[in-house]
């Protein structure tokens, strides 16, 4: 009765065009955009920004990265903690060797060290498919590890390997306190999600969907198989390494190589399957879903009053972990988006039959 | 001479006990076109499900035969779980939903083998001598030295492999297992069930899993770690390819062998610890002039 598009007429290009062609649904965007900068701001603690929402916008625009590769382009990749570390010691690198560098500028010019990796290991994908791609990948990730942790002049020689950064200053302005510090995360994840709910309606991203449909079909219809693949590589690794530049500077402030670990890749990878391959928006439902997970995993047996060791709750929060990973799978393969385009369908009708 | 030979045999029996875990791999890939992730768990899950069994019924007539049984019991028990609870539910779905599940399975056996069975490093005895010893003192000066540990290790190996050699080709269990990697839907319409496939498939990774567990078990103790021996038999696969047995031996042995001749004479030039990562550089090299692996189905794309 309420979502439903009877009555909105489309009388130019540009309307027939637009990313949100339903009055409701930007209605709606704009409610949420209002909560994000506004609304949370003003009613969370420092413990919910720290704990959660720095983390959850942060591992957002990575999974969001991700999924372009994984969802749209069809190449799985197991080597996101990597390009989350190229950025990170990209953007530290560009930080101290080049002084006075506006911050913000680092985390670019960061990204564009990460795409270059990027590409470089996308290489192997325009030979190699499927899972041999994704074991490929996981040479990126520890090599990459391993790199960091065992040449110096990353690490700008600090003798424990750790790496600490100030907190980001842009013109004088301090980006210290939790509210700043989610408010500049927020702002960086709009302004890339729009890219991307652009790019993957424009013909770059018709080119990456048609060859992750069938990689051969798009070669004959036209579609530079390698053009497509390391441009999704290259993409992707650039919201990464962003995303991982964002991670060290404002989520950690101080870092070893063990951040970014095969854990890394593997949570985000869990976001972009349990958020919904393919979907801008279930980016975020997948990394509102892994980011909160364990933090309720850790507090339930407090809530419920057992008494178990440290080591027994871990133990358990794995097994749960696991056992809700298959659940989800099973009840929804195609993830949370999934839901949520079923659940938008159901709107539209209600509460009419059909 | 005698210590290139040295480091090069120690290198290829280090190999055999990757192709032993990426055995277990290749069985279920062939069989269900999954790739599961969860092999290492189901190492370290075996490998501690026995060595604590051990430990509580040492006092009964043949611990080591009652541990032995009862552990495949339960992981018999485990491949019927994950047919029913994973596999079925997940009929027809993308293979990265079922890769992700598989990861699934993963975290929770780790979880779940730890708050049954704790969390210690548990030494494991089933009698594999960990002495070493000298061979062909008489050609090399100062001879090679062998750990006998990892020779009774390669011996395990190549039974096991021989053992699986007859199992798929000689019965019938097994032709039915070649027949459903070979077409799904063909095998099911000549009448094999599926589902009673997968459990059989997924019991005899589970005990190719106790096998490495026990071998890997008695050369480092039975520890977490374990579980993470999985990334180690991940390029031994892609070399070798998916699809064949014989792939994860070779496979194995090159990886093997290679990791260790480029610690000894690659590594000190830049840097060491490179045994992390060669392992995927050099399978990465092998695949860029095979995509399929060495041994691997040519994949044909149909348009």
């Amino acid at each position: 009765m309420f979502y439903r598009e009877a009555g909105q007429f489309k009388t130019s290009y540009a309307a027939d065009q637009a990313v949100f062609p339903i009055a409701q649904d930007r209605i709606f965007i704009g409610i949420w955009l209002f909560i994000g900068f506004v609304a949370v701001p003003l009613l969370s603690n420092q413990y919910l920004f720290r704990a959660i929402l720095i983390p959850f916008l942060i591992l957002a625009l990575a999974a969001l990265g991700l999924n372009l590769l994984v969802g749209y382009c069809g190449q799985l990749s197991l080597g996101t903690g990597a390009f989350m570390a190229v950025g990170a010691y990209a953007a530290y690198n560009f930080w101290i060797r080049i002084p006075g560098l506006n911050p913000l500028v680092a985390f670019v010019l960061a990204g564009g060290v990460a795409t270059l990796v990027g590409i470089m290991f996308g290489i192997p994908s325009l030979r190699i498919k499927g899972f041999y791609l994704a074991v490929a990948t996981l040479a990126a990730q520890f090599f990459i590890d391993w790199v960091f942790s065992r040449v110096g002049w990353f690490t700008n020689y600090t003798p424990s390997g750790s790496i600490a950064v100030p907190p980001v200053s842009v013109f004088g302005f301090e980006f210290q306190s939790p509210v700043r510090k989610y408010l500049l995360c927020l702002t960086i994840l709009v302004l890339f999600a729009i890219v991307a709910k652009n790019l993957v309606r424009g013909r770059i991203g018709r080119a990456w969907m048609a060859t992750r449909d069938m990689d051969v079909a798009a070669e004959i219809i036209g579609i530079r198989p390698m053009y497509a693949k390391l441009s999704a590589f290259a993409v992707s690794s650039f919201y990464i390494g962003v995303a991982g530049a964002l991670w060290g500077f404002v989520h950690l402030g101080s870092w070893e190589p063990l951040a970014f670990d095969i854990n890394r890749s593997f949570s985000i990878l869990f976001m972009v399957i349990i958020g919904g391959l393919g979907s801008i928006v279930g980016a975020f439902f997948g990394a509102a879903f892994i980011t909160v997970l364990p933090l309720i995993l850790n507090q339930l047996p407090g809530w419920i009053g057992i008494g178990v060791s440290t080591a027994m709750i871990s133990h358990i929060e794995f097994m749960i972990f696991g056992a809700l990973i298959v659940f989800f799978l099973a009840v929804e393969p195609l993830g949370m988006a999934r839901m949520w385009r079923i659940g938008k369908e159901k709107m539209r009708l209600w509460p009419f039959p059909y | 001479m005698g210590f290139f030979i040295e480091v090069l045999i120690g290198g290829l029996m280090a190999g055999v006990l990757y192709s032993l875990v990426a055995l277990g791999f290749v069985l279920i890939f062939k069989a269900s076109g999954v790739f599961n992730f969860a092999q290492g768990a189901m190492v370290l899950f075996a490998a501690l499900t026995f060595v604590r069994l051990l430990d509580i019924l040492s006092e009964t007539f043949a611990p080591l035969l009652l541990a032995l049984a009862i552990t495949i019991a339960i992981m018999i028990l485990l491949a019927v779980a994950v047919e029913r609870l994973v596999l079925r539910p997940l009929v027809n779905q993308p293979g990265i939903s079922l890769f992700m599940a598989t990861l699934g399975i993963a975290y929770f056996l780790d979880g779940f083998g730890q708050a049954v069975w704790g969390s210690d490093i548990y030494t494991l005895d089933v009698g594999i001598p960990k002495d070493s010893m000298i061979l062909l003192a008489s050609v090399f000066e100062g001879g090679i030295l062998v750990s006998s540990g990892d020779l009774v290790a390669t011996l395990i190996a190549g039974v096991l492999v021989v053992t699986l050699a007859v199992f798929f080709q000689r019965t019938r269990i097994g032709r039915a297992l070649r027949a459903v990697a070979d077409d799904h839907q063909a095998a099911q319409s000549v009448g094999i069930p599926l589902n009673y496939i997968w459990v059989i498939v997924w019991t005899v990774a589970g005990i190719v899993a106790l096998v490495a567990g026990i071998v890997w078990g008695s050369k480092l103790g039975v520890q977490f770690s374990l579980s993470l021996i999985a990334l180690k038999a991940l390029p031994v696969l892609i070399l070798g390819g998916f699809e064949s047995v014989l792939g994860a031996i070779i496979g194995g042995l090159i990886i093997g062998a290679g990791e260790k001749l480029s610690e000894i004479y690659i590594g000190p030039l830049i840097g060491g610890g490179i045994e992390n990562w060669f392992a995927y550089v050099l399978a990465l090299l092998f695949l860029l002039f095979r995509p399929q692996g060495l041994f691997g189905e040519k994949h044909i794309d149909r348009v």
